[in-house]
């Protein structure tokens, strides 16, 4: 009985004096990986989803396109536009906005850039061959289609 | 006077420490987004000089036609088809061509795919039959090279070891996607 008795005695509080250390290494890990937004997306944005996934291998060398239906279609109308940084540009305008990208990017480095589109699932092809008429014309011929991960998931949904 | 000082310890109260630190955790749990850059790769063709236009005949043996109108109807080798899964199967069939078919790709050198849209064709399945076509070479590859096809999509070309496997893989079958530019017939 009276070992009991000692055991109950025997303070039973989780030291918590480790706990802002744990805080603190989650805490950074966060700030490391958050990128804040710069810009802020104006046209729907459902990814497509495929298989074949690749990663870009250097972010810095990366621009981005963003094509879709516009948020505010009272404002914008309902057809796909190209938004580059925070505004809308017609097809023609690229050429300009691909030199302006390369400018930010060191003199080497300047063919490798590659550019990402992201693109809604409902946008027609019309669009997004335009683009890349005027990409070929700029000279900036890496492309990439951002897509999300097909899981088995999806597949199974799609095959019912 | 300076007893009693040495006595009381100077210490910041570090208790609400865990709770700053909370504080600026959950601000930057909201604020992340994970960036997803990860996608299809494509290397545009150059654009043509004028001077230089040569007209490559190409066997129609050797093409891979793939056509989707505007209304997201396939056409795969002048043949209507439903499910766009299949494509994988019978491109690497075509390109492989391990039965000698007469009507089937000479080699696999030969092989292109000619993947041709319409202006009204949705992009989402633009990129699933994309998305197949690339996924059929990279099986391609990866089973030469030994490994699976996520490996070798996975594979960092910096690294000598993985560049040679890459190599061995990729030999000297091309990844000849060639996408046409859209009709206009369904308009946009």
């Amino acid at each position: 009985m009276s070992k009991f008795k000692k055991k109950s005695n025997a303070s039973q509080e989780i030291p918590t004096s480790a706990l802002p250390d744990i805080i603190f290494m989650l805490l950074f890990f966060f700030m490391v990986t958050t990128v804040l937004r710069e810009t802020e997306i104006k046209v729907e944005q459902t990814i497509p989803k495929a298989e074949q996934l690749k990663k870009i291998e250097r972010k810095s060398l990366v621009s981005y396109l963003y094509i879709g239906k516009p948020k505010q279609t009272e404002k914008f109308g309902g057809e796909a536009k190209i938004q580059a940084n925070d505004v809308f540009i017609e097809p023609r305008d690229i050429l300009l906005w691909v030199a302006k990208e390369k400018d930010k990017l060191a003199e080497a480095e300047r063919d490798k850039i590659t550019i990402a589109m992201k693109v809604d699932s409902e946008a027609k092809m019309g669009i997004i061959s335009d683009v890349q008429q005027q990409l070929r014309k700029a000279n900036a011929r890496k492309l990439m289609y951002n897509t999300l991960k097909l899981t088995s998931k999806d597949k199974n949904n799609s095959l019912l | 006077m300076a007893r009693s000082k040495g006595r009381s310890k100077a210490e910041v109260n570090a208790g609400s420490m865990a709770d700053i630190a909370f504080l600026l955790l959950i601000f930057f749990l909201v604020t992340t987004t994970i960036a997803s850059d990860k996608g299809l790769t494509l290397t545009l063709p150059p654009e043509p000089d004028d001077a230089e236009q040569i007209d490559v005949k190409i066997k129609d043996r050797n093409l891979f036609k793939v056509a989707i109108n505007s209304a997201d109807r396939l056409l795969v080798e002048g043949e209507r088809l439903d499910d766009y899964t299949q494509i994988k199967e019978m491109l690497i069939e075509h390109v492989l061509n391990p039965s000698q078919n007469p009507e089937l790709s000479e080699s696999p050198q030969d092989a292109i795919v000619s993947f041709k849209t319409d202006r009204g064709t949705s992009y989402e399945i633009y990129i699933n039959v994309l998305d197949q076509l690339q996924g059929a070479y990279y099986q391609i590859y990866a089973e030469r090279a030994g490994v699976t096809a996520e490996e070798f999509r996975g594979l960092n070309l910096k690294d000598p070891k993985e560049k040679a496997i890459y190599e061995r893989g990729k030999g000297d079958i091309p990844m000849a996607i060639s996408i046409a530019e859209p009709t206009n017939i369904g308009g946009n």
